[in-house]
């Protein structure tokens, strides 16, 4: 089925099979393997990207359900070069190891920051703990999304 | 210029690896498969013990895009994959063969490879094979293996595959004096490491240069590289393994799975390339499983509470078969048994025996965890009953400084850790400074109080961590046109941040900026003999040969200088990055580039490091849901030499945080025919980020490694050790009024509850 | 694993909806598809047809009136969560609602799907049947409305036939005053509950009335507890405990039935003791 969607601010039309999910339809005919798949059941939250600006698991939505919106990544939320407030805040906190559930993490935190730039502290752990992380324990995720706010009060994302 | 020297070593250096993770740039296995690969799906058993009396695939072949569909017949000889690690005789009549032949014996078991034109279509085809299989009676526990009723493995004649001894002193008759015995029993929970990638393979086979190219390797390439080849009949140069960034290891990851084998050989098999990627269901049963255990364990001692002895069995269901690395966590558990402390006399036997679920390997403090959870409870039994100290009875067992270096009990079998001896360290001084960080006599006023209908509890622990696994590592260091270096290790990228750490101690051995670095690790391409990154090795083993490499680069330099300007070596000096021959300006390292200078070291030792460090806790039960609150946790270690606090801070509260999941969440549960009952990330439960907010760590630079150039201890895993003792000890410790024994994980809320209804119940009986 | 092979259309209306799903064999509605997927991606169902709703206009209403709440079937929980009507016109809902989940799954998640999957560890069919709310269902006959505690029959059943759609979900008016709480235990914040209470009561000539007990997660499907309800109302002491003991449980690889009763006595008074300490509103 053709699919018309906008990607990262670009629009593109794909011809998927009704079963692809977005996240496939992202990775392999896009080629944004940012968004990563840990678990293919909605869980894990690794795949989360935005979906007309809301956070959503790109492994529970079928590509044609996107038909018409606007879809962003990990890659259409990083900067040509360099790094965008958030993921500098992520790597002074030191809240990435092996970098699997990160892509998520950075989508999640933005879309939460994008529309609650004041999150408290439990607002931020409540929200993160629909992705799954085994490397950092969470401490240094919260502090780098509890520091990144700043930023995104000020406007400057 | 920076200050020189340790201009980056013991800074809290940001990771050279998050730019590209952080920008959705990581390179992983998954990310590889090109648009003519092949993709591979496999046909796991559904039973967990039978006999295969069919295997159809004749309908699945003939599907939309199939290519292939591979069973042990397609396979011809079917190699077995042998241990790795504590390689012993007793192993090898319990190895797994790649695939099923004729018997299966666990649910997960690989029986047939599908290899389609998409993984979508791949599965497909998979629900049109055709598979009967007759089945079994199961042994679906250590029990049932040990009434040896239903063989695994009839040849063997027996479930047990082998009894790991730890002995010192004389444990018996240390018993039989002891004012002092008690004995309890304790049970860990089957679990997992799970790490957040699943695992996946890219292969690739190349006819015409006769070529086998492995994406996806992680851990131990170069070994896997070996077994590999062997496997197929190819020379070792035939195979390469190429490591990219990998989403996590502890210990499980990288290991030789039967998949290793089964998509190298599709790929050969289609003359292709053939991708793999770990479905998580498929994860779950595939990947190793860790842990599950049941000790009888006892423990000896004055009245004064100073340990006399420790003696018992621990019952290790290791699943069926005997994987890679599948006698360490069992060797490990008798062994490190006493942890940090002072036992004079030692008798614990860990009997490993097969059952019909997936095989068991490591995770992360293999075997140390699990015994360090037995032991710590024994001493808090013990000061109980003897009326000492929780900390008094801790520090007066902790191991001196002046009996250092002190030798843990010697195994019966004999392997490369045979006897191995603590290294050196002030454990007192350690827990001594914890305790006072945690504000334990603070504390100590809330321990067992009922407070807004919640009972608070604290308690401590302390754990030894071995680290830095011979026989060696290597590096390589070539200098590049441009000045700059590029190092190539063997050491392995499992997301621990090896690749900062390395370029910390390469730069500063060079003394230049890390900007002019650049690391390649893993690859079986890089170096000649590496070993890659398992047993908290990287620091210690990689890191001391970067500085090995760094000092030949540093002669070599000399060398060139010298005899490009007549002088001697030794006139010439290499300091701040630059190379100065008397009498002339001091010239870049870029005055060298067109030298094509090539280095490569080994870094030999075959003496462990042991780090190690104290846990304190502070826990709130509601006793009517059994819900635990971990209102405050300190680790706090001493790893010898720090090269960079901000990743050993993260490594210690990633630990941590998993040793939370293993004490109170993680389970892998099977039902009595086998069957998993844990298919899924909803059923498996991981710490989430609202589980444990209340988390500390400190790392102390109290005592040097003595074995060692750069003074570093292996580290990473100590965060975990303690957890599951130390957090038991305190549920305990906020009901002294109640005989409540948290004696086996996971500590569900369901289980503390039952606990606490149990031990009123029998108080009441009592009164 | 990847999804089964199926066709996929997205009706304009829902007269077509429901024509897609008379005219096909295993067919099947998506709505949020948040419940749907996961059991697509484990092949536990394999549809030869997916009818998105996403088109159908008028489905992701919330109208508040005084005949009630009107929650239309593609109603998401994010959206419940930040409507600032519902704090007044349905507190025990958005309460409920704040334990469904994830962030992202709350983005999708919607009521119809809720209802359709009948989780009996959800909320939403919690409080539906708490509240004696009713599930309005369109058929090619109609539409007909069956009250919630008719609607779900059973664990992952309902009375919905394979080519009707739920359009929408009705809750009667929310007295001023009335008291009411909510609280469920579960392993991990966002995990299904091992044992859930919503209730409510109202105040008449300063007695208890009207209560209204529900309990999920223990059995079966949400159920009300008649016995602990009059209890309430007759002012008894041990509604709790009547609860617990009148409240149809089993066990299985989550928890057992002990343990649940257990956690049904100490939702149920928490539960209260939230009621009580709303006195104010």
């Amino acid at each position: 089925m053709a699919v018309t969607l906008q990607v990262n601010g670009a629009t593109r039309t794909l011809d998927v099979p009704p079963r692809m999910t977005l996240a496939d339809a992202l990775r392999t005919q896009l080629s944004l393997t940012g968004t990563h798949l840990g678990c293919e059941h909605g869980v894990c939250g690794a795949c989360t990207v935005l979906v007309d600006g809301a956070a959503v698991r790109s492994c529970l939505m079928l590509t044609v359900q996107a038909e018409g919106s606007s879809v962003t990544t990990v890659e259409g939320l990083s900067l040509p070069e360099g790094l965008t407030p958030l993921q500098q805040s992520f790597k002074k906190h030191h809240a990435l190891q092996c970098g699997f559930c990160t892509p998520g993490m950075i989508t999640t935190a933005h879309a939460l920051l994008t529309h609650e730039a004041n999150a408290d502290e439990a607002r931020v752990r409540e929200v993160i703990s629909g992705n799954l992380c085994r490397c950092t324990g969470y401490v240094p995720i919260i502090e780098a999304i509890l520091d990144a706010r700043a930023a995104y009060g000020a406007g400057e994302t | 210029m920076n200050p020189r020297p340790n201009a980056y070593v013991g800074a809290p250096i940001e990771r050279v690896e998050d730019y590209r993770f952080l920008r959705g740039e990581g390179t992983y296995v998954a990310d590889l498969a090109r648009a003519d690969s092949f993709h591979a799906v496999i046909l796991r058993s559904p039973v967990a013990h039978g006999v295969i009396r069919r295997i159809d695939a004749s309908e699945a072949l003939g599907m939309l895009g199939v290519r292939a569909v591979i069973t042990a017949a397609e396979i011809g000889e079917r190699p077995k994959i042998p241990l790795r690690q504590t390689i012993i005789p007793e192993g090898e009549p319990y190895y797994q063969p790649v695939i099923a032949t004729g018997h299966v014996r666990y649910v997960g078991e690989p029986i047939a490879v599908v290899v389609a034109q998409s993984a979508a279509l791949a599965e497909d085809a998979l629900e049109h094979i055709a598979l009967e299989i007759d089945p079994l009676p199961v042994v679906a526990g250590t029990q049932a293996a040990l009434a040896d009723e239903t063989l695994l493995f009839e040849a063997s004649g027996t479930n047990k595959t082998v009894v790991f001894h730890a002995r010192c002193g004389d444990a018996d008759a240390a018993f039989a004096t002891a004012p002092y015995v008690r004995r309890e029993r304790f049970k860990i929970q089957r679990h997992t490491a799970l790490p957040m990638e699943p695992r996946g393979l890219f292969a690739e086979w190349k006819d015409e240069a006769g070529q086998l190219i492995v994406w996806g390797a992680a851990k131990v390439p170069f070994f896997n590289r070996a077994l590999l080849a062997r496997m197929l009949g190819l020379d070792k140069a035939q195979v390469e393994m190429m490591e990219v960034d990998v989403g996590g290891g502890f210990g499980a990851r990288g290991e030789f799975y039967p998949e290793d084998f089964l998509i190298p050989f599709a790929a050969f098999h289609v003359g292709g390339s053939v991708a793999w990627s770990e479905d998580r269901r498929e994860h779950l049963i595939a990947m190793n499983h860790a842990r599950e255990m049941e000790a009888d364990v006892e423990i000896a001692c004055a009245s004064d509470g100073m340990v006399l002895g420790l003696r018992g069995n621990v019952d290790v269901d290791t699943g069926a078969y005997v994987r890679t690395n599948g006698f360490t966590p069992p060797r490990n558990v008798a062994q490190f048994m006493s942890g940090p402390y002072r036992v004079p006399n030692i008798h614990v036997s860990a009997t490993v025996l097969v059952t019909n679920k997936t095989p068991a390997g490591t995770y992360r403090g293999p075997g140390r965890y699990e015994s360090a959870f037995c032991f710590e409870r024994l001493l808090d039994h013990a000061a109980a009953d003897l009326g000492v100290d929780r900390a008094e009875i801790r520090r007066r067992n902790l191991v001196s400084e002046a009996e250092m270096p002190y030798p843990l009990a010697p195994m019966g079998h004999a392997d490369n850790m045979t006897q191995t001896r603590c290294d050196g360290g002030a454990y007192a001084e350690l827990m001594d400074n914890c305790l006072a960080a945690f504000g334990w006599e603070e504390k100590l006023a809330l321990n067992g109080k009922l407070i807004d209908g919640r009972h608070h509890g604290i308690a401590l622990g302390n754990y030894i961590e071995g680290g830095a696994s011979g026989p060696s590592e290597a590096a390589r260091m070539d200098l590049e046109a441009d000045g700059s270096v590029s190092l190539y290790v063997g050491s392995s990228g499992l997301g621990q941040g090896v690749e900062t750490i390395l370029i910390q101690i390469a730069a500063d051995a060079l003394e230049i900026p890390m900007e002019r670095l650049r690391i390649f690790h893993g690859s079986t391409t890089l170096v000649k003999q590496g070993y890659g990154s398992f047993h908290s090795r990287s620091t210690v083993m990689g890191g001391n040969a970067v500085v090995l490499a760094a000092t030949a680069l540093k002669d070599a330099l000399r060398a060139t200088a010298a005899a490009r300007h007549g002088c001697a070596a030794e006139d010439v000096c290499v300091s701040d990055g630059l190379v100065h021959v008397p009498g002339r300006p001091a010239l870049g390292f870029v005055a060298f580039g067109a030298e094509r200078i090539s280095v490569e070291r080994d870094f030999f030792n075959t003496t462990l490091t042991y780090s190690y460090g104290a846990h304190a806790a502070h826990v709130a039960v509601d006793p009517k849901t059994g819900h635990v609150e971990v209102l405050d946790y300190l680790a706090v270690d001493d790893v010898g030499r720090v090269i960079n606090p901000l990743t050993l801070h993260g490594q210690v509260i990633g630990a941590l945080v998993q040793g939370l999941g293993s004490t109170f969440l993680e389970e892998l549960r099977y039902d009595e025919d086998g069957q998993a009952l844990t298919g899924s990330l909803a059923d498996y439960l991981l710490p989430t980020a609202s589980d444990f907010p209340h988390l500390r760590a400190h790392s102390l630079e109290l005592r040097a490694c003595p074995n060692n150039p750069l003074g570093v201890k292996g580290a990473g895993e100590g965060g975990l050790i303690s957890v599951g003792g130390v957090i038991a000890n305190a549920i305990a410790a906020a009901f002294p009024g109640l005989d409540l024994k948290p004696n086996q994980l996971p500590l569900s809320p369901e289980r503390v509850w039952g606990l606490i209804a149990e031990a009123k119940a029998s108080k009441k009986r009592a009164a | 694993m990847k999804l089964p092979a199926f066709d996929y259309v997205a009706p304009a209306s829902l007269s077509e909806a429901l024509a897609a799903l008379r005219n096909n064999e295993d067919a099947k509605v998506l709505s949020g598809g948040q419940s749907l997927m996961p059991m697509l991606a484990f092949r536990l169902l394999a549809p030869k047809l997916l009818v998105d709703l996403r088109h159908i206009g008028g489905l992701s209403d919330i109208l508040i009136d005084g005949m009630g709440v009107h929650l239309g079937a593609r109603v998401r929980w994010c959206d419940i969560l930040e409507d600032d009507r519902l704090a007044t016109a349905q507190p025990l809902l958005r309460a409920a609602i704040g334990h469904v989940a994830h962030y992202q799954i709350r983005n999708r998640g919607t009521v119809g799907g809720s209802l359709a999957h009948a989780d009996p560890a959800a909320e939403l069919p919690a409080i539906a049947v708490a509240c004696d709310a009713v599930v309005e269902i369109a058929a090619a006959s109609g539409t007909r409305r069956v009250p919630a505690r008719d609607f779900f029959t059973g664990p992952m059943s309902t009375g919905l036939a394979e080519d009707e759609i739920i359009f929408a979900l009705h809750f009667p008016p929310w007295p001023e005053g009335r008291r009411w709480g909510f609280r469920e235990f579960s392993r991990r914040s966002g995990d299904f509950a091992l044992a859930g209470i919503g209730l409510f009561f109202d105040m008449a000539d300063r007695r208890n009335a009207n209560s209204h007990i529900a309990v999920f997660g223990v059995g079966d499907a949400a159920a009300r507890l008649p016995e602990a309800e009059a209890a309430l109302d007759g002012a008894v002491l041990d509604v709790a405990a009547i609860a617990a003991r009148t409240a149809e449980v089993s066990g299985d690889i989550h928890a057992s039935a002990a343990y649940r009763r257990a956690l049904i006595e100490t939702m149920t008074e928490r539960a209260l003791a939230d009621a009580l300490a709303r006195r104010d509103h």
